[in-house]
């Protein structure tokens, strides 16, 4: 096994040991936080698919995390309040089903990253950085400003949607399904990065010009990886949506973007587990750090420049050797 | 609509578009001639306008409140470049969003611990309070037609600097070869620095002037660097006389969008129903005239070919 294996098995082993054990110990709020970690890691191997493989700084990606996050919110609370959704051309009512909640926030987030995906790949390097940050920002004041489904406050959601066979409500059962999904999730991304889509974006990404001479459109290529990114990132934004029990315009927030390209690079960019490391740091940093100092934000910025700057590569490229590192 | 609400309105957006070209103005030339994106420009906003409302609260001069924010913000700019931002010029932009983001939560918790998390206030002064009326019968607040004036003013001024003095030189010429102009024996990191705290002290102005109408707080800047960036695209990077274009645009679309839009919807929809779905449409307003631009032209108004 290689290093970066060793590693990623390590990983793997303690997000299962930390809440089976915290299950055990009958610690909740440590569930919690795990359960936190799994679905942030989730939402960063989406953005991980368009930055790592596909070289795509995207800085928008809150648009489809909060897009999934108010899926959920908008299909709960109209099953909550027995609305129908719309009556025209057929009546369709919300529903508490998760299964059925992820497949639209997937679906509407894909259309999404479609979209925005179209007009910004026009565009490459700061331009493309600039304008999926603007395009977010245009999701956040659509929220705020659309009065329907809470404006500014948000939307709180009474009872966890449910799954098939579980009680979502016991912490430990949701962890479950998350974690099933982040593997899932993790699966996808590493037979997407072999198969020959996966090598094509790969070579768009180092030398777009050779792919050209092939006969592939980099473009296509990019606007694909940025769908399957987005919809990965929604389908994670429903999730933490369901976690909280509650959604509001922070989830499409600049910051929102800000932070899980934070921990996709403090994890490692381009390396399949990276965001798993980087989004367990995180959550590890938030509640140390958060428990000694209301500011921990100067500390996470120091930390992060100080990896910006000299460590490069992130925490898996530390453990793990630089050798096969992308990007 | 009567035309006096219009006129005002339109006041109103050559206002904000002013005060974004401030912004915008900086950004541009900081990625013209050094190649770097700098998402912590918004931090130095901010700390133009916490440094105004201090000042302003322990002197009571406006006038000093502006020279100290104006000073602070280039003084934080220049010290910024030379710990920091150096080492990211010849670094990938995905590096300098990171850092330049480690900044804004260092500017952003720093502020915070420093001034508390409650909004300051800083006084409009008492010589520039109050509504002028115009000619055709508009009355409008003095100090946001003196924004408009300072805004202008300041462009004049830069557009004076960049084609009429030997600095003006320097910086064009690093924009279009910055190995040349090192070769010809230029102090290229001093210039850098320099063209740094230009763009930093203009956002810290452009703070403090907005300070004055808005409420001074931490992540007060973040918003307005995202607009810049709405400018920039617009406009083309690097261009200043694009930012200028494109800042007014942004402007006017934002605040003639938010006052027609609700006003077109009124006539299909009942009064409320109008008011929620036209304001949420004229929040994006402004992002569907960045998306026609970017159709019609990918590199902005004022770009180049390249």
């Amino acid at each position: 096994m290689s290093r970066e294996g060793a590693v990623n098995a390590a990983i793997v082993a303690l997000l299962l040991v930390v809440p089976v054990g915290a299950w055990l110990a009958d610690e909740p709020f440590i569930v919690t936080l795990a359960t936190r970690a799994v679905i942030l890691a989730l939402a960063g191997v989406g953005l991980n698919i368009a930055l790592g493989l596909g070289g795509m700084i995207s800085l928008g990606h809150a648009a489809f995390f909060g897009i999934g996050g108010y899926a959920m919110g908008i299909l709960a609370s109209h099953a909550q309040s027995y609305e129908p959704l719309f009556n025209w051309p057929m009546t369709i009512g919300g529903t508490q089903s998760m299964p059925l909640i992820w497949l639209v926030a997937m679906s509407v987030s894909g259309l999404a990253a479609l979209m925005v995906g179209a007009l910004s790949l026009r565009t490459t390097g700061a331009y493309f950085i600039m304008i999926t940050l603007a395009f977010g920002q245009m999701f956040y004041y659509f929220a705020v400003s659309w009065p329907a489904y809470g404006g500014d406050d948000g939307l709180s959601i009474y009872v966890r949607n449910g799954f098939p066979g579980l009680n979502t409500l016991v912490p430990v059962q949701f962890l479950a399904i998350c974690l099933m999904l982040l593997m899932l999730g993790l699966g996808f991304a590493a037979m997407l990065a072999r198969s020959p889509f996966g090598l094509a974006l790969d070579a768009a990404r180092q030398a777009p010009e050779r792919v050209e001479t092939v006969g592939m459109r980099p473009y296509r290529l990019r606007l694909m990886a940025f769908v399957i990114s987005g919809v990965i990132t929604g389908l994670a934004g429903a999730l933490y949506a369901d976690l909280n029990r509650f959604v509001s315009p922070v989830m499409f927030s600049w910051q929102t973007s800000g932070e899980i390209m934070v921990f996709v690079i403090l994890g490692g960019a381009g390396r399949l587990f990276g965001p798993v490391a980087g989004a367990m740091l995180f959550i590890l940093l938030e509640h140390v750090l958060g428990g000694v100092s209301e500011f921990w934000h100067v500390y996470l910025g120091l930390l992060l420049l100080i990896v910006v700057l000299f460590a490069r590569g992130g925490i898996i490229g530390l453990l793990a050797g630089r050798q096969v590192a992308h990007g | 609509m009567s035309m006096l609400l219009l006129a005002e309105q339109i006041l109103n957006g050559l206002q904000l578009g002013v005060m974004l070209f401030l912004m915008a103005a900086g950004l541009t030339l900081v990625f013209g001639v050094m190649g770097l994106i700098n998402l912590a420009h918004g931090s130095l906003y901010m700390v133009g306008a916490f440094v105004a409302a201090a000042v302003a609260g322990a002197t009571g001069s406006f006038v000093l409140a502006l020279a100290a924010a104006l000073a602070a913000s280039a003084a934080a700019g220049a010290l910024v470049e030379v710990l920091v931002i150096r080492r990211l010029y010849g670094r990938d932009h995905l590096d300098q969003v990171l850092a330049t983001f480690a900044l804004i939560l260092i500017f952003s918790e720093g502020t915070r611990w420093a001034f508390g998390s409650f909004p300051l206030y800083l006084d409009i002064p008492g010589w520039l309070a109050g509504p002028v009326t115009l000619p055709g019968g508009i009355r409008y607040p003095l100090y946001r037609l003196a924004l408009i004036g300072v805004g202008l003013l300041v462009a004049l001024g830069l557009y004076l600097l960049i084609s009429h003095t030997r600095l003006g030189v320097r910086i064009r010429a690093g924009e279009s070869d910055r190995e040349m102009i090192a070769a010809l024996g230029v102090d290229i990191s001093r210039l850098y620095t320099m063209v740094f705290a230009l763009g930093a002290g203009l956002a810290g102005l452009a703070g403090a002037l907005v300070g004055a109408i808005q409420s001074v707080q931490v992540g007060m800047g973040e918003p307005v660097l995202i607009l810049a960036f709405v400018v920039i695209v617009i406009g083309g990077i690097g261009s200043v006389r694009g930012a200028l274009a494109g800042a007014l645009l942004v402007g006017l679309t934002d605040t003639l969008g938010g006052l027609f839009l609700p006003w077109v919807f009124g006539h299909y929809l009942g009064p409320s129903a109008a008011a929620g779905a036209g304001s949420a449409l004229a929040s994006m307003l402004i992002y569907v005239l960045m998306a026609g631009v970017l159709i019609w032209r990918p590199r902005g108004l004022f770009g180049g070919a390249a």
